[in-house]
């Protein structure tokens, strides 16, 4: 390499050594000072739990802050040491599962029942048919050559999407025409963008407003799916504030909130 | 393990560096040898890939080719398909992130050649495309099989846009580090772990061969 460019290539480097240093040293945000616990959440609740949490800051004056993914991916970091102190999964299995290898304060608590809903975008050829018998239909006639649901393999929605497609007796048909969302909340986005024709999807995101406003959608008969029984659970980490945030979720006002965004409340079963 | 994954993503890579060999050759050398108004803004365009995250591309694939808007309305009369979701789809992204990795090396390789052997080449009386044939590309081939084996290698590890368009649809978008991340989030560390050691097999073996080759190469070139 000639002399010039390695020169300039060594000022680039100590440059970028400089910055990097710069950068370090700077003050860390507030959340990951430990101010804030981190509350890790399956992605059905994008929508409804910041409204929550923005409550219960009015209410106690505490913070909480949320990140959302797939309840599968989620419960996996948290094995891994990821430094979460509320977890609220779609599916209790997760949640049981790390109460019983030690990484949680027991079993937690059933916060909510998530629904399932065929969710379709405006000026789809798909009706919004609660039923699925217009799926059924546009299967046959081929209005429909792209369908959303999250990946069966490791989303609890997508999981209950397919049994509701099988008890429909869809399954085969709809197979090939399936787009896989890695979480829910990306099987919604496929299908509020237009890309798929329609897709099932969580209630509480088809309902909303940000969705609600680009398509329609309807419930999908509960008894065509197993439950999908959401727990949460305090991690062994976990304060005072994650603490607290964990008994709000459980108060009536909080339930009442969850309920007006598409899940249903847990009676007595604990 | 999961073998059409494996070939999706080995027949992606390959086509990917198939149409970016004359793409790359052309644009190569346009770069390398010609000066002109806005050359810089070529080349910075040229390298965006590299600093653009890919999900700005799956966010732009997503939405502005979207069935739902006018270019992906159009797309859809013109081709009579859509480009998420596709094997089509993928591979037009995985052109277009690649651009870097195949024109800056066939560049370096064309601009290392002296401008006396062009000339003599062009005082000889050989055509351009005989001289390119004939003195060029042998000359400048390390550039040009580095670019390849870097578009290759780098469409084998491409995740990001291919989650975000992709769908994960077997034989059509599903590729192999698609496959591997499914088995993980599906705690199939068993089934993640077999393809994840055979990709890093064949990523390294890739490598080391070209970097023998071309080492070989030079020796007989200098």
């Amino acid at each position: 390499m000639p002399s010039l460019q390695r020169r300039r290539l060594l000022a680039l480097l100590s440059g970028a050594g400089l910055a990097g240093a710069g950068l370090l040293g700077l003050p860390r945000p507030a959340a990951a000072e430990g101010g804030r616990p981190l509350v890790a959440a399956a992605s059905d609740l994008q929508f409804v739990l910041p409204e929550l949490a923005a409550a219960f800051e009015a209410e106690t004056g505490a913070a909480v802050e949320l990140t959302f993914g797939s309840s599968g991916n989620i419960a996996r970091q948290i094995r891994q040491g990821a430094p979460y102190q509320l977890y609220l999964s779609a599916d209790e299995d997760y949640v049981l599962g790390l109460a019983r290898d030690g990484f949680t304060r027991g079993e937690g608590r059933l916060y909510a029942l998530g629904r399932l809903a065929l969710l379709v975008p405006a000026g789809s050829p798909l009706e919004a048919d609660g039923s699925l018998a217009d799926l059924a239909a546009a299967l046959r006639d081929g209005r429909v050559t792209r369908f959303a649901i999250a990946n069966p393999e490791h989303a609890p929605y997508g999981r209950r999407a397919e049994e509701a497609l099988r008890h429909a007796g869809l399954w085969q048909a709809i197979r090939p025409r399936l787009v896989l969302g890695e979480n829910v909340a990306q099987a919604a986005q496929f299908a509020v963008s237009g890309n798929a024709q329609g897709g099932l999807v969580a209630h509480s995101l088809a309902l909303a407003p940000r969705i609600a406003a680009r398509g329609e959608s309807a419930l999908v008969p509960a008894e065509w799916h197993s439950p999908l029984r959401q727990r949460m659970v305090l991690l062994k980490e976990a304060g005072a504030v994650a603490g607290r945030f964990h008994d709000y979720l459980s108060t009536p006002a909080a339930q009442a909130t969850l309920g007006r965004n598409g899940f249903v409340l847990p009676e007595g079963t604990r | 393990m999961d073998w059409t994954a494996l070939w999706l993503s080995l027949r992606l890579a390959g086509l990917t560096v198939l149409i970016l060999l004359p793409i790359g050759i052309a644009a190569g050398r346009w770069l390398a040898y010609r000066d002109f108004a806005g050359k810089g803004f070529a080349e910075a365009l040229v390298a965006l890939p590299l600093v653009l995250p890919p999900t700005v591309f799956g966010y732009y694939l997503l939405v502005a080719f979207g069935a739902a808007s006018p270019i992906g309305r159009f797309w859809e009369a013109a081709v009579g398909g859509q480009l998420v979701f596709t094997f089509e789809g993928l591979l037009l992204a995985s052109i277009v992130f690649n651009l870097p990795f195949a024109i800056q090396p066939m560049q370096r390789g064309f601009e290392a050649i002296p401008a006396e052997v062009r000339a003599a080449a062009a005082c000889c009386g050989l055509s351009p495309w005989r001289a390119l044939l004939k003195v060029e590309l042998p000359l400048a081939w390390p550039g040009v099989l580095t670019a390849m084996v870097l578009s290759f290698a780098h469409t084998l590890g491409e995740f990001g846009i291919v989650l975000m368009v992709g769908g994960s649809i077997p034989g059509e978008t599903r590729t192999v580090a698609i496959a591997i991340y499914d088995r993980v989030q599906a705690f199939d560390d068993a089934g993640a772990g077999r393809m994840s050691a055979l990709l890093l097999v064949i990523s390294l073996t890739t490598i080391a061969l070209t970097y023998a080759f071309s080492r070989r190469l030079g020796r007989r070139l200098g």
